[in-house]
């Protein structure tokens, strides 16, 4: 097992070095690219244009350039934003991520009980006209536009219905829970709606689709030939070994939020978390903030990525590790 | 004789599907008398199995249909509720399968899937249906059974498991085993130990086996009664000795004659049967077995009843009359045994 964790430490480190090789690089090939003339004003002299691009750093190779922006990221982390010159890129990111992490969590929770129940519920029912109706209402949560579910959650509760129905729901943005516990859950709550629609539909429709599938399964007809009731067969037995599937979809889509993943909610309903930021620096050609969000979300895509795989060894005796 | 234990009373299934109504079990009558082994025998799709799972109700697929009865202590199983039934798969009527790798769940270990069951049905507290569990995977030969049963299927071999499957199935001591094709997954040395072992637990504990096979020899060696099924239907059902020594049905002459038997002269081939089963969709008309039967005549237009043409108690559904079926039967199980024969 700690071999296994080794292992697996130095391959995490092998990948968030190719990314940030590629995201660096990718950066300065990408065609009218150019942060000095960004920030030197309207019109500005070639000389005042040649001073901003020695001050950035630009002018000096792009090997020394990566690593010099590597070692503020990692040693002195002291990188400045190129779009706000008074800005540390590190601490602002990690006073981003309380609101991301907050969105994420409560999104997660809701997914996973709904699809949780939409699944087992249109398998258990299939046959029956509920399913086809779960099924369908999963579709339209799936393919409806989070930036449009989030601007029509935004017109109803902002909007008409602010002065009656809706007026426990704070203004937009994001209240930390240490200011107020109260307001950050009010204020999430939306939010965490919004987010979750689309994988709550994702996840019931592969649900019942694992879920029928595994009901085929040789051990699901000895679960009743044991005399089992319905319903322990069909939590004990299949919806347990449905987990596998479950889970490792979970833990890649969990970490690609938490990463920054969530950037329309976050948008939509501008909670100034990892998302905004990343939208923030990609509308300014921001090359320190999207280097320092990139490398925050791997390291979170990366982290998930092995707690599935110790996930899946406690779910899945077969692939334990002997 | 005393009343069957189990009794299966003219039982239909069907599957409806897209082409058409699908006969798999046509009109299926047998009996299951208490300590007896009863061996159904016939080819893929001949209905063998699902005759048995109709019997425990597993057949969960929307697009079947049932009719008829099957009597067990003085009830139709067929009119249960799921909660009745419930109560008696895994007690009452136990069943074992084909394929020991697929059958037990592999996140599980072996001994809570055994608790499982012992818990479903009686009320006992954990450690008691975990020493009880320990004591059955004993008794079907598994070494170190105490350690062993925190171990999980995957970590046993086929033959192991289907031990584990055998130990599960009478771990509430059923009064009838039902016995899917057991060795049919398994290598032959295996096969063996496993059919003793049925064997051996039908004594210990009186239960009464229905044993699914396609293999001769595999009821040769077990049954006391045999039921050969072709289509959907019994063509010939007798005790094990009138089977294998005055079989009736062409059907059975042919799947005698394609197994090699050591009390006989052994042929330099053994004759196959010709040509494949009739569609269950489509069954001609009259006997099922016509179209592939060499002693064919013009009443196989009509469906032959299963009667008891050859003694009480010996059915067969063939037309031929009992001197023709002598005249012809030697020829037909092993022609070049007899041909050799001044």
């Amino acid at each position: 097992m700690l071999t296994f964790i080794i292992r697996r430490t130095l391959w995490t480190v092998v990948v968030m070095f190719v990314i940030t090789v590629v995201v660096f690089f990718i950066f300065f090939k990408t065609p009218g690219v150019d942060p000095a003339r960004a920030l030197a004003g309207r019109n500005p002299s070639p000389q005042t244009l040649a001073e901003v691009r020695a001050q950035l750093g630009l002018n000096r190779p792009l090997l020394v350039q990566y690593g010099l922006m590597m070692k503020r990221i990692f040693i002195t982390r002291n990188l400045v934003s190129y779009s706000d010159q008074g800005q540390l890129v590190i601490p602002e990111i990690f006073a981003a991520a309380p609101a991301t992490l907050s969105l994420v969590f409560g999104a997660a929770i809701i997914w996973i009980v709904m699809a949780i129940v939409m699944g087992v519920a249109a398998a258990r029912l299939r046959g029956r006209i509920y399913d086809p109706i779960l099924m369908i209402l999963a579709l339209i949560g799936l393919s409806a536009p989070v930036f449009w579910i989030g601007q029509v959650a935004n017109l109803i509760t902002q909007g008409g219905l602010h002065n009656s129905v809706f007026s426990w729901v704070p203004p937009l943005g994001y209240t930390s829970f240490t200011v107020s516990p109260l307001h950050w859950f009010t204020g999430l709550v939306f939010p965490w709606i919004t987010l979750s629609i689309l994988y709550i539909g994702f996840y019931a429709r592969v649900l019942r689709a694992n879920l029928l599938e595994i009901q085929t399964e040789d051990y699901v007809r000895t679960a009743r030939a044991k005399g089992l009731s319905e319903r322990r067969v069909l939590l004990r037995h299949t919806l347990r070994t449905s987990m596998i599937t479950f889970v490792s979809l979970f833990g890649l889509d969990f970490g690609a939020l938490v990463g920054g993943g969530a950037i329309l909610t976050e948008v939509v309903f501008g909670i100034h978390g990892v998302g905004f930021l990343t939208w923030q620096a990609l509308q300014n050609l921001d090359l320190p903030t999207i280097m320092a969000v990139v490398i925050y979300g791997a390291f979170f895509i990366v982290l998930m990525n092995a707690l599935v795989d110790i996930a899946y060894a406690w779910l899945d005796p077969r692939v334990r590790p002997a | 004789m005393a009343d069957p234990l189990l009794d299966i009373r003219n039982l239909k299934v069907a599957f409806r599907t897209d082409d058409g109504l699908v006969r798999a079990v046509d009109g299926v009558s047998l009996s299951l008398y208490e300590g007896e082994t009863l061996g159904i025998v016939g080819e893929s799709g001949s209905g063998k199995s699902v005759t048995m799972m109709s019997v425990m109700r597993l057949i969960t697929d929307p697009n079947a249909q049932f009719d008829g009865e099957v009597i067990y202590k003085g009830t139709n199983l067929m009119g249960m509720s799921q909660d009745q039934i419930r109560s008696i798969r895994g007690a009452g009527i136990s069943m074992i399968f084909q394929d020991p790798m697929t059958s037990l769940n592999p996140v599980y270990k072996v001994g809570w899937q055994i608790e499982e069951q012992i818990r479903e049905h009686e009320h006992v507290s954990r450690p008691a249906a975990r020493d009880r569990a320990v004591e059955l995977l004993t008794a079907v030969g598994i070494p170190n059974a105490r350690e062993r049963a925190d171990a999980y299927p995957h970590q046993f071999s086929g033959g192991m498991r289907q031990r584990v499957m055998i130990a599960m199935a009478v771990s509430c001591n059923p009064d009838v085993l039902i016995a899917d094709e057991p060795t049919t997954a398994l290598d032959v040395t295996i096969q063996a130990q496993i059919l003793s072992l049925i064997k051996k637990l039908k004594q210990d504990f009186g239960t009464a086996v229905v044993l699914i096979t396609h293999d001769m020899g595999v009821v040769a060696d077990m049954a006391d009664r045999i039921a050969v099924m072709y289509a959907g239907r019994i063509i010939e059902q007798g005790t094990q000795r009138e089977l294998f020594y005055d079989p009736q049905h062409p059907y059975t002459w042919g799947l005698l004659g394609s197994i090699a038997r050591l009390d006989r002269p052994r042929p330099r081939r053994l004759t196959a049967i010709p040509g494949l089963p009739p569609s269950l969709m489509q069954l001609p008309v009259g006997c099922a077995f016509g179209e592939r039967c060499a002693h064919r005549f013009e009443r196989c237009r009509e469906t032959p009843l299963l009667l008891d043409r050859a003694g009480p108690g010996h059915l067969d559904a063939c037309h031929l009359s009992a001197q023709q079926k002598q005249d012809v039967r030697d020829r037909t199980i092993h022609p070049e045994l007899v041909e050799e024969r001044p």
